[in-house]
């Protein structure tokens, strides 16, 4: 843990830079108990979502592969972020199917972000069959460097 | 720590170097052993062949490991994300970066001929039966 406070990475070193990612994919995934949320839903609920936070932003990362993006809706209220969509299973007619495990059909999520976002300022992007929205903190919110005279 | 505690991750670090594997990576692999996300799946039979479709979001075709022998097929894959520095997390579902899951294969299929493509998180691989064992229509002759 402290190790991460105290050195700093060299950001010429390719390695040291691997070691950063793989250092805030553990921080982003967690080996800490989180606090539930209180719109927080039960296990295997589609699509499952990670919520990551920096000074200047707020990272949602909804894990749902093979969507249309098109299908998808997004909306932005305050600091209440909704995602909304369909996503549809082929069926093959002419085969017998042994599992049948994949998410079929309408989903709709709804996170609560930091009061601080600005929900002017809103990416969304797909990709690998992750949906990555990011929201920027207000300016104002941001920490400020104070100099002692 | 104490002393058992030390020992028994000693223990397992020595393993793990055993596979060539820097002391950084050892540390984070020994902390999320434990943790692997397993995929949902379809699964299907035709007349030619099982088709498997595995949910991997955030596996690109570089971080995907699809292999197959006689008897098994495993299927893994590490979640890469693009992160900005410094961040912290306020709410996880996804505790791992790590998917695996695997599935014991029978002897009528030609595990050489398995064909795997990945389209948007979404994993999908192709066993072909044997020949002498696919589904032949018998067509009745009348005299």
């Amino acid at each position: 843990m402290f190790e991460s406070l105290f050195s700093s990475y060299d950001t010429d070193n390719l390695f040291d830079e691997f070691r950063r990612l793989e250092n805030e994919m553990v921080q982003l995934f967690g080996h800490s108990p989180w606090p539930a949320g209180i719109r927080a839903l039960e296990r295997g609920t589609f699509p499952p979502l990670n919520v990551g936070a920096t000074p200047e932003r707020v990272d949602v990362y909804l894990f749902a592969a093979n969507l249309e993006p098109k299908s998808l809706d997004l909306s932005i209220q305050q600091n209440l972020l909704t995602v909304s969509g369909t996503r549809n299973v082929e069926v093959n007619e002419k085969a017998q199917y042994y599992r049948r495990e994949r998410f079929d059909g309408e989903f709709r999520r709804v996170i609560t972000l930091p009061d601080d976002v600005d929900p002017e300022r809103v990416e969304a992007k797909y990709r690998d069959g992750v949906l990555q929205i990011t929201i920027q903190r207000h300016e104002s919110a941001r920490p400020r460097q104070i100099t002692v005279n | 720590m104490t002393a058992t505690q030390n020992v028994a991750r000693r223990g397992s670090t020595a393993v793990e170097k055993e596979s060539g594997e820097s002391s950084t990576a050892v540390e984070s692999r020994t902390r999320q052993r434990d943790v692997v996300l397993i995929p949902a799946v379809d699964i299907f039979e035709d007349a030619h062949q099982i088709t498997v479709q595995a949910e991997m979001p955030g596996v690109s075709k570089e971080g995907l490991n699809v292999q197959a022998d006689r008897n098994s097929l495993l299927i893994e894959g590490d979640v890469a994300l693009d992160l900005p520095t410094g961040m912290s997390a306020l709410y996880a579902d996804f505790r791992s970066t790590k998917y695996r899951r695997s599935f014991t294969l029978s002897g009528e299929l030609e595990t050489a001929q398995i064909a795997a493509s990945l389209k948007d998180g979404l994993l999908t691989v192709r066993i072909p039966k044997r020949v002498e064992f696919r589904t032949r229509k018998i067509k009745v002759e009348v005299p």
